[in-house]
């Protein structure tokens, strides 16, 4: 459109003020609509919850915080915080060898996340499990007895996180951006203080959101040990349920406690995010 | 005159792309250098290999007297060990063109950095220290300040200031104010020029030929890798023997 036309377009102005015109916002009855009946489906559904006697939510109360339920929690956050830990630790050193200049630790890191991504966690525990048909014995000590289920649980289940923590953390390193490091040279700073201070604390800003993803996953995810026998949160249950026959009850226990935790840590989360977002004048 | 910077024969190349074609430049103590040339000319380059943030594949640097980045044994060059290097980068200061304040530490932390982790001063000292720098560069209230709420003039002021933290013997300036708004170049050069009154050497690439021909002592024209010609801002600005000085200059003025 040229000038001309513009001016055309302008010219028959209001003639009276325009601040005597009021301003009405569109109905939105496609919205109302909507809440109305995602109300009404989630009233329904936790109408049918609350009054279906199979529920038998008296059940839930008596189990909910008994010795072996509870013992069966704390199992599962502390395999939790342990194959956190360790798999981080291990997935840190796999994405510095992946960004290393050393082209043998690069072909390693990434054969490893490779395998390890590969095979489904449940298959590498029952593989674990089982070692003791490749390796009887373990520097003169029977392998069944030096692996026992717990050991299993956390070796299992740590080569699989660091798989996918060394993905995150390479993702994060990567998102600094590379003028950080420079500068940071320029200036005469050491190696470590550069990954300690300049580039760590930035790639955390994109690290822990899918960090807390993953510790999410891993806190419901060790669930699947209870196939080697290891007495967990969700085992605890169905230990009860197999004796009591109640085994929805029980599985609402696990399924109230997993909640429980998961809320808890994402409480945590915003806190962690909110540290690591300083400076960045934008938190969300 | 003293020499301070002593470039010999340096050569660079990014893959098959030869960015230096051999490189002699020498700078006094207390001069200021100008370097203009055309994008892609290696100006940048040069400068990067003078604090070895670039390592050159042939020819040797000196800054105050000692090779940078190498040891010399008889005709050869060791590489230094990455301490060392670090060790002669605290005595050389580098101004980027996009600043690269680390933005998760507040301004007085960016500045107190180098000094308290690189050369051990006491941290009161390097504050005291950081505080008057700020003043320097007139930003005195910005010290709790994290660099996004600042300008980029102002945080173009900042890192000239963490530079100077260092007490270096030499300033680099890559490019200071082409990232910036036109109207926030004026007070990143004029703190600049005050480094120049005040006797600090620098070698500075830079588009601004105002600034050039205002604050240099020597003004280096490059292109294509090479230096095509270099003296006075009154030589070099005013009247260039070369003719892609000549042309290069009519583009920019």
């Amino acid at each position: 459109m040229s000038s001309d036309t513009l001016a055309k377009a302008a010219a028959p102005a209001p003639p009276e003020p325009a601040d005597i015109l009021r301003i009405v916002p569109q109905r939105r009855y496609g919205q109302w609509t909507a809440a109305v009946a995602v109300l009404a489906l989630l009233g329904f559904a936790v109408n049918s919850v609350l009054r279906n006697e199979a529920f038998q939510w008296d059940v839930v109360a008596q189990y909910l915080t008994t010795d072996s339920v509870l013992r069966g929690l704390w199992l599962t956050l502390w395999l939790t915080a342990v194959v956190m830990a360790l798999g981080f630790a291990l997935g840190a050193l796999l994405a510095a060898a992946r960004l290393s200049a050393n082209p043998v630790l690069r072909a390693v890191s990434w054969g490893y996340v490779w395998l390890f991504r590969s095979i489904p966690i449940l298959v590498q525990l029952l593989l674990w499990f089982n070692i003791g048909a490749l390796y009887p014995q373990i520097l003169g000590v029977k392998t069944v007895d030096l692996l026992g289920p717990v050991t299993v649980a956390v070796i299992g289940l740590t080569l699989h996180e660091a798989a996918y923590a060394a993905e995150v953390v390479r993702a994060g390193i990567l998102s600094v951006d590379r003028g950080q490091i420079e500068a940071a040279q320029a200036l005469g700073l050491s190696r470590w203080r550069r990954w300690w201070r300049i580039v760590l604390p930035q790639a955390m800003r994109s690290i822990v959101p899918p960090a807390a993803n993953m510790l999410i996953g891993t806190l419901k995810g060790t669930s699947i040990v209870s196939v080697i026998a290891v007495s967990d949160l969700l085992f605890s249950a169905q230990l009860i349920y197999h004796r009591t026959y109640q085994v929805i009850p029980l599985l609402m226990v696990a399924t109230i406690w997993y909640t429980v935790v998961t809320s808890v840590l994402g409480v945590g989360q915003y806190y962690v995010e909110r540290h690591f977002a300083r400076g960045a004048g934008r938190t969300r | 005159m003293s020499v301070m910077v002593d470039i010999r024969s340096v050569h660079k190349s990014f893959g098959p792309l030869e960015v230096l074609k051999g490189i002699d430049l020498a700078v006094g103590a207390g001069e200021v250098t100008v370097i203009l040339g055309p994008s892609g000319s290696g100006k940048s380059t040069l400068l990067r290999t003078i604090n070895h943030l670039e390592k050159v594949d042939r020819g040797a640097i000196t800054v105050d007297g000692a090779l940078v980045g190498y040891r010399r044994a008889g005709d050869k060059l060791h590489e230094l060990r990455e301490r060392e290097v670090l060790k002669q980068r605290t005595r050389i200061g580098f101004v980027f063109q996009n600043f690269n304040l680390f933005p998760h530490l507040t301004v007085l932390d960016n500045i107190i950095e180098a000094p308290v982790s690189a050369l051990r001063r006491p941290r009161a000292e390097a504050v005291d220290g950081a505080r008057r720098l700020l003043a320097r560069v007139g930003l005195a209230d910005k010290a709790d300040a994290y660099p996004r709420q600042l300008s980029g003039g102002q945080q173009q002021r900042v890192a000239i200031a963490r530079a100077l933290a260092l007490e270096p013997k030499l300033l680099l300036f890559d490019e200071p104010t082409s990232a910036l708004d036109p109207e926030l170049v004026g007070e990143v050069l004029d703190v600049i020029k005050d480094l120049a009154r005040q006797g600090t050497t620098m070698i500075v690439v830079t588009h601004e030929i105002g600034f050039a021909r205002e604050v240099a002592d020597t003004v280096v024209f490059m292109d294509e890798g090479r230096i095509v010609e270099q003296g006075t801002p009154g030589e070099v600005l005013d009247a260039p023997r070369e003719a892609r000085t000549r042309a290069f200059l009519s583009k920019v003025l």
